[in-house]
Protein backbone atom coordinates (compact mmCIF):
# COMPACT_ATOMS: atom_id res chain seq x y z
CA UNK A 1 0.00 0.00 0.00
CA UNK A 2 1.66 3.67 -0.80
CA UNK A 3 1.04 6.26 1.45
CA UNK A 4 -1.29 9.12 0.36
CA UNK A 5 0.15 12.63 -0.70
CA UNK A 6 0.51 15.19 2.26
CA UNK A 7 -3.20 17.40 1.47
CA UNK A 8 -0.76 20.81 1.10
CA UNK A 9 1.77 18.85 -1.48
CA UNK A 10 1.77 20.20 -4.68
CA UNK A 11 -0.27 19.43 -7.47
CA UNK A 12 1.53 16.89 -9.66
CA UNK A 13 0.41 16.69 -13.00
CA UNK A 14 -0.37 12.52 -13.81
CA UNK A 15 -1.21 12.20 -18.10
CA UNK A 16 -2.45 8.66 -19.19
CA UNK A 17 -5.07 6.44 -18.53
CA UNK A 18 -7.67 7.19 -15.83
CA UNK A 19 -6.26 10.66 -15.61
CA UNK A 20 -7.86 13.40 -17.29
CA UNK A 21 -6.28 16.78 -17.85
CA UNK A 22 -8.41 19.50 -18.23
CA UNK A 23 -7.50 23.00 -18.89
CA UNK A 24 -10.99 24.45 -17.49
CA UNK A 25 -12.59 24.41 -13.89
CA UNK A 26 -16.00 23.60 -15.39
CA UNK A 27 -16.60 21.15 -12.48
CA UNK A 28 -15.79 23.61 -10.06
CA UNK A 29 -17.94 26.14 -11.60
CA UNK A 30 -20.77 23.66 -11.67
CA UNK A 31 -20.52 22.77 -7.80
CA UNK A 32 -20.54 26.55 -7.15
CA UNK A 33 -23.72 27.06 -9.26
CA UNK A 34 -25.90 24.08 -7.64
CA UNK A 35 -25.29 25.78 -4.11
CA UNK A 36 -26.06 29.01 -5.44
CA UNK A 37 -28.93 28.08 -8.07
CA UNK A 38 -30.08 25.85 -5.06
CA UNK A 39 -30.42 28.89 -2.71
CA UNK A 40 -32.09 31.07 -5.55
CA UNK A 41 -34.47 28.12 -6.37
CA UNK A 42 -35.61 27.55 -3.13
CA UNK A 43 -36.81 30.99 -2.92
CA UNK A 44 -38.16 31.04 -6.19
CA UNK A 45 -39.91 27.33 -5.46
CA UNK A 46 -41.43 28.67 -2.47
CA UNK A 47 -43.20 31.42 -3.79
CA UNK A 48 -44.47 29.67 -6.64
CA UNK A 49 -45.71 26.95 -4.35
CA UNK A 50 -47.25 29.40 -1.97
CA UNK A 51 -48.88 31.67 -5.38
CA UNK A 52 -50.22 28.51 -6.93
CA UNK A 53 -51.67 26.12 -4.12
CA UNK A 54 -51.91 28.52 -0.94
CA UNK A 55 -53.06 31.77 -1.75
CA UNK A 56 -56.05 30.78 -3.97
CA UNK A 57 -59.51 29.96 -2.76
CA UNK A 58 -59.34 26.21 -3.75
CA UNK A 59 -55.64 26.03 -3.48
CA UNK A 60 -54.65 23.50 -6.73
CA UNK A 61 -58.51 23.36 -7.78
CA UNK A 62 -58.79 27.22 -8.61
CA UNK A 63 -55.83 26.26 -11.67
CA UNK A 64 -57.21 26.97 -14.75
CA UNK A 65 -56.51 28.84 -17.91
CA UNK A 66 -57.72 32.04 -16.57
CA UNK A 67 -55.75 31.48 -13.31
CA UNK A 68 -52.98 31.39 -15.42
CA UNK A 69 -53.56 34.42 -17.64
CA UNK A 70 -54.30 36.39 -14.80
CA UNK A 71 -50.68 35.61 -13.21
CA UNK A 72 -49.16 35.80 -16.63
CA UNK A 73 -50.90 39.24 -17.16
CA UNK A 74 -47.74 40.58 -14.98
CA UNK A 75 -44.44 40.92 -16.04
CA UNK A 76 -43.48 39.99 -12.72
CA UNK A 77 -44.71 36.77 -13.04
CA UNK A 78 -43.49 35.65 -16.33
CA UNK A 79 -39.94 36.52 -15.26
CA UNK A 80 -40.60 34.82 -11.96
CA UNK A 81 -41.63 31.49 -14.19
CA UNK A 82 -39.20 32.50 -16.43
CA UNK A 83 -35.84 32.46 -14.07
CA UNK A 84 -37.60 29.18 -12.26
CA UNK A 85 -37.88 27.36 -15.52
CA UNK A 86 -34.00 27.89 -16.54
CA UNK A 87 -32.62 28.00 -13.16
CA UNK A 88 -34.43 24.56 -11.95
CA UNK A 89 -33.75 22.89 -15.67
CA UNK A 90 -30.19 23.69 -15.55
CA UNK A 91 -30.00 22.70 -11.74
CA UNK A 92 -31.87 19.68 -12.63
CA UNK A 93 -30.21 18.48 -15.37
CA UNK A 94 -26.41 18.98 -14.09
CA UNK A 95 -27.87 16.60 -10.96
CA UNK A 96 -28.89 14.13 -13.49
CA UNK A 97 -25.58 13.89 -15.39
CA UNK A 98 -24.37 13.61 -11.71
CA UNK A 99 -26.12 9.90 -11.68
CA UNK A 100 -25.09 9.09 -15.20
CA UNK A 101 -21.24 9.94 -14.07
CA UNK A 102 -21.84 7.77 -10.43
CA UNK A 103 -24.18 5.21 -11.72
CA UNK A 104 -23.49 4.31 -16.18
CA UNK A 105 -20.13 2.14 -16.10
CA UNK A 106 -20.14 1.84 -19.70
CA UNK A 107 -18.78 5.03 -21.40
CA UNK A 108 -21.20 4.51 -24.10
CA UNK A 109 -24.56 4.58 -21.89
CA UNK A 110 -22.80 7.38 -20.43
CA UNK A 111 -22.85 9.41 -23.93
CA UNK A 112 -26.07 8.17 -24.81
CA UNK A 113 -28.11 9.25 -21.44
CA UNK A 114 -25.99 12.93 -21.57
CA UNK A 115 -27.43 13.00 -25.02
CA UNK A 116 -30.63 12.14 -23.94
CA UNK A 117 -30.60 14.90 -20.88
CA UNK A 118 -29.53 17.40 -23.46
CA UNK A 119 -32.31 17.19 -25.47
CA UNK A 120 -34.95 16.90 -22.95
CA UNK A 121 -33.21 20.01 -21.76
CA UNK A 122 -33.51 22.08 -24.68
CA UNK A 123 -36.52 20.83 -26.13
CA UNK A 124 -38.34 21.85 -22.56
CA UNK A 125 -36.51 25.16 -21.89
CA UNK A 126 -37.43 25.95 -25.73
CA UNK A 127 -40.89 25.20 -25.18
CA UNK A 128 -40.98 26.46 -21.73
CA UNK A 129 -39.41 30.07 -22.91
CA UNK A 130 -41.80 30.27 -25.81
CA UNK A 131 -45.29 29.48 -23.32
CA UNK A 132 -44.49 32.12 -21.50
CA UNK A 133 -43.73 34.84 -23.75
CA UNK A 134 -46.04 33.80 -26.77
CA UNK A 135 -49.10 33.06 -24.21
CA UNK A 136 -52.16 34.96 -25.21
CA UNK A 137 -54.43 35.09 -22.14
CA UNK A 138 -57.79 36.13 -24.78
CA UNK A 139 -57.38 33.46 -27.23
CA UNK A 140 -59.52 34.05 -30.53
CA UNK A 141 -60.58 31.80 -33.34
CA UNK A 142 -62.65 33.59 -36.01
CA UNK A 143 -63.04 36.88 -34.31
CA UNK A 144 -64.62 34.81 -31.41
CA UNK A 145 -63.38 34.39 -27.85
CA UNK A 146 -62.71 30.77 -26.99
CA UNK A 147 -64.36 29.32 -24.15
CA UNK A 148 -62.58 29.48 -20.77
CA UNK A 149 -60.92 32.66 -21.47
CA UNK A 150 -60.60 34.95 -18.16
CA UNK A 151 -63.41 37.44 -17.64
CA UNK A 152 -60.94 40.37 -18.33
CA UNK A 153 -61.22 39.63 -22.16
CA UNK A 154 -65.03 40.78 -22.14
CA UNK A 155 -65.03 43.95 -21.15
CA UNK B 1 -25.44 9.09 4.15
CA UNK B 2 -29.06 8.91 4.04
CA UNK B 3 -29.60 12.47 3.52
CA UNK B 4 -27.44 12.23 0.48
CA UNK B 5 -29.60 9.60 -1.25
CA UNK B 6 -32.87 11.13 -0.22
CA UNK B 7 -31.18 14.24 -2.06
CA UNK B 8 -30.55 12.05 -5.13
CA UNK B 9 -34.10 10.34 -4.75
CA UNK B 10 -36.11 13.59 -4.23
CA UNK B 11 -33.83 15.33 -6.95
CA UNK B 12 -34.48 13.40 -9.22
CA UNK B 13 -38.39 12.95 -8.58
CA UNK B 14 -38.43 17.03 -8.67
CA UNK B 15 -36.62 16.67 -12.05
CA UNK B 16 -39.22 14.51 -13.42
CA UNK B 17 -42.41 16.34 -12.92
CA UNK B 18 -40.47 19.19 -14.02
CA UNK B 19 -40.13 17.84 -17.25
CA UNK B 20 -43.68 16.80 -17.33
CA UNK B 21 -44.98 20.25 -16.15
CA UNK B 22 -43.35 22.36 -18.37
CA UNK B 23 -45.63 20.04 -21.00
CA UNK B 24 -48.51 20.53 -19.14
CA UNK B 25 -48.57 24.23 -18.55
CA UNK B 26 -47.57 24.26 -22.46
CA UNK B 27 -51.33 23.45 -23.27
CA UNK B 28 -51.89 26.93 -22.32
CA UNK B 29 -51.01 27.89 -26.01
CA UNK B 30 -53.27 24.91 -27.25
CA UNK B 31 -56.65 26.22 -25.95
CA UNK B 32 -58.26 27.18 -22.77
CA UNK B 33 -60.11 24.16 -22.92
CA UNK B 34 -57.39 21.11 -23.69
CA UNK B 35 -55.37 23.24 -20.12
CA UNK B 36 -58.48 23.06 -18.58
CA UNK B 37 -58.89 19.41 -19.01
CA UNK B 38 -55.26 18.49 -18.35
CA UNK B 39 -55.76 20.68 -15.22
CA UNK B 40 -58.75 18.51 -14.21
CA UNK B 41 -56.40 15.53 -13.64
CA UNK B 42 -54.55 17.18 -11.22
CA UNK B 43 -58.06 18.21 -9.36
CA UNK B 44 -57.92 14.30 -8.36
CA UNK B 45 -57.78 13.36 -5.43
CA UNK B 46 -54.68 10.62 -6.14
CA UNK B 47 -52.89 13.41 -8.16
CA UNK B 48 -53.30 15.11 -4.93
CA UNK B 49 -51.76 13.09 -2.59
CA UNK B 50 -49.39 12.34 -5.53
CA UNK B 51 -48.79 16.31 -5.28
CA UNK B 52 -48.35 16.67 -1.70
CA UNK B 53 -45.71 13.33 -1.42
CA UNK B 54 -44.43 16.32 -4.42
CA UNK B 55 -44.07 19.50 -2.27
CA UNK B 56 -42.86 16.85 1.04
CA UNK B 57 -39.41 16.05 -1.75
CA UNK B 58 -39.34 19.21 -2.91
CA UNK B 59 -39.17 20.67 0.98
CA UNK B 60 -36.21 17.85 1.87
CA UNK B 61 -34.47 18.93 -0.76
CA UNK B 62 -34.47 22.16 -0.40
CA UNK B 63 -33.86 21.84 3.69
CA UNK B 64 -31.03 19.65 2.62
CA UNK B 65 -29.65 21.94 -0.17
CA UNK B 66 -29.65 24.42 2.63
CA UNK B 67 -27.90 22.37 5.10
CA UNK B 68 -25.07 21.35 2.24
CA UNK B 69 -24.84 24.97 1.58
CA UNK B 70 -24.14 26.18 5.13
CA UNK B 71 -21.84 23.38 5.45
CA UNK B 72 -19.66 24.07 2.37
CA UNK B 73 -19.32 27.82 3.30
CA UNK B 74 -19.38 28.06 6.68
CA UNK B 75 -15.94 27.38 8.17
CA UNK B 76 -17.72 25.94 11.75
CA UNK B 77 -20.63 24.48 9.12
CA UNK B 78 -19.03 20.69 9.24
CA UNK B 79 -18.94 20.27 13.19
CA UNK B 80 -22.64 21.49 13.44
CA UNK B 81 -24.04 19.63 10.75
CA UNK B 82 -25.83 17.29 12.87
CA UNK B 83 -27.05 20.58 14.53
CA UNK B 84 -27.89 21.35 11.02
CA UNK B 85 -30.11 18.71 9.91
CA UNK B 86 -32.18 18.54 13.06
CA UNK B 87 -32.90 22.44 12.43
CA UNK B 88 -33.40 21.74 8.71
CA UNK B 89 -36.34 18.38 9.85
CA UNK B 90 -38.18 21.19 12.59
CA UNK B 91 -38.44 23.62 9.32
CA UNK B 92 -39.46 20.67 6.97
CA UNK B 93 -42.13 19.75 9.98
CA UNK B 94 -43.62 23.35 10.23
CA UNK B 95 -43.67 24.03 7.08
CA UNK B 96 -45.42 20.44 5.42
CA UNK B 97 -47.62 20.42 8.18
CA UNK B 98 -49.76 23.28 7.73
CA UNK B 99 -49.31 22.81 3.90
CA UNK B 100 -50.81 19.80 3.81
CA UNK B 101 -53.95 20.36 6.36
CA UNK B 102 -54.68 23.41 3.78
CA UNK B 103 -53.70 21.48 0.83
CA UNK B 104 -55.65 18.12 1.81
CA UNK B 105 -58.62 19.93 2.31
CA UNK B 106 -58.80 21.06 -0.85
CA UNK B 107 -58.35 17.89 -2.50
CA UNK B 108 -61.07 16.31 0.33
CA UNK B 109 -63.35 19.28 0.99
CA UNK B 110 -66.52 20.57 -0.73
CA UNK B 111 -67.73 19.75 -4.28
Amino acid sequence: MTAIADPKAPRTRQTGPGRRVTRTNAEAVGWVFMRVSGVVLVALVLGHLVANLVVPADGVRSIDFAFVAGKWSSLGWQLWDLLLLWLAMIHGANGVRTFINDYATKSTTRLWLKVLVGIAFAAVVVLGTLVIFTFDPCPMVDGALLDGAPGFCTP
Amino acid sequence: MWSWVLHRVTGFLIFMFLLVHVLDTAMVRVSPETYDNIMGTYHNWVMGLAEAGLVAAILVHAFNGLRIVVVDFWSKGPKYQKTLLWIGVAALVLLLVPFLVIHLSHIFGGE
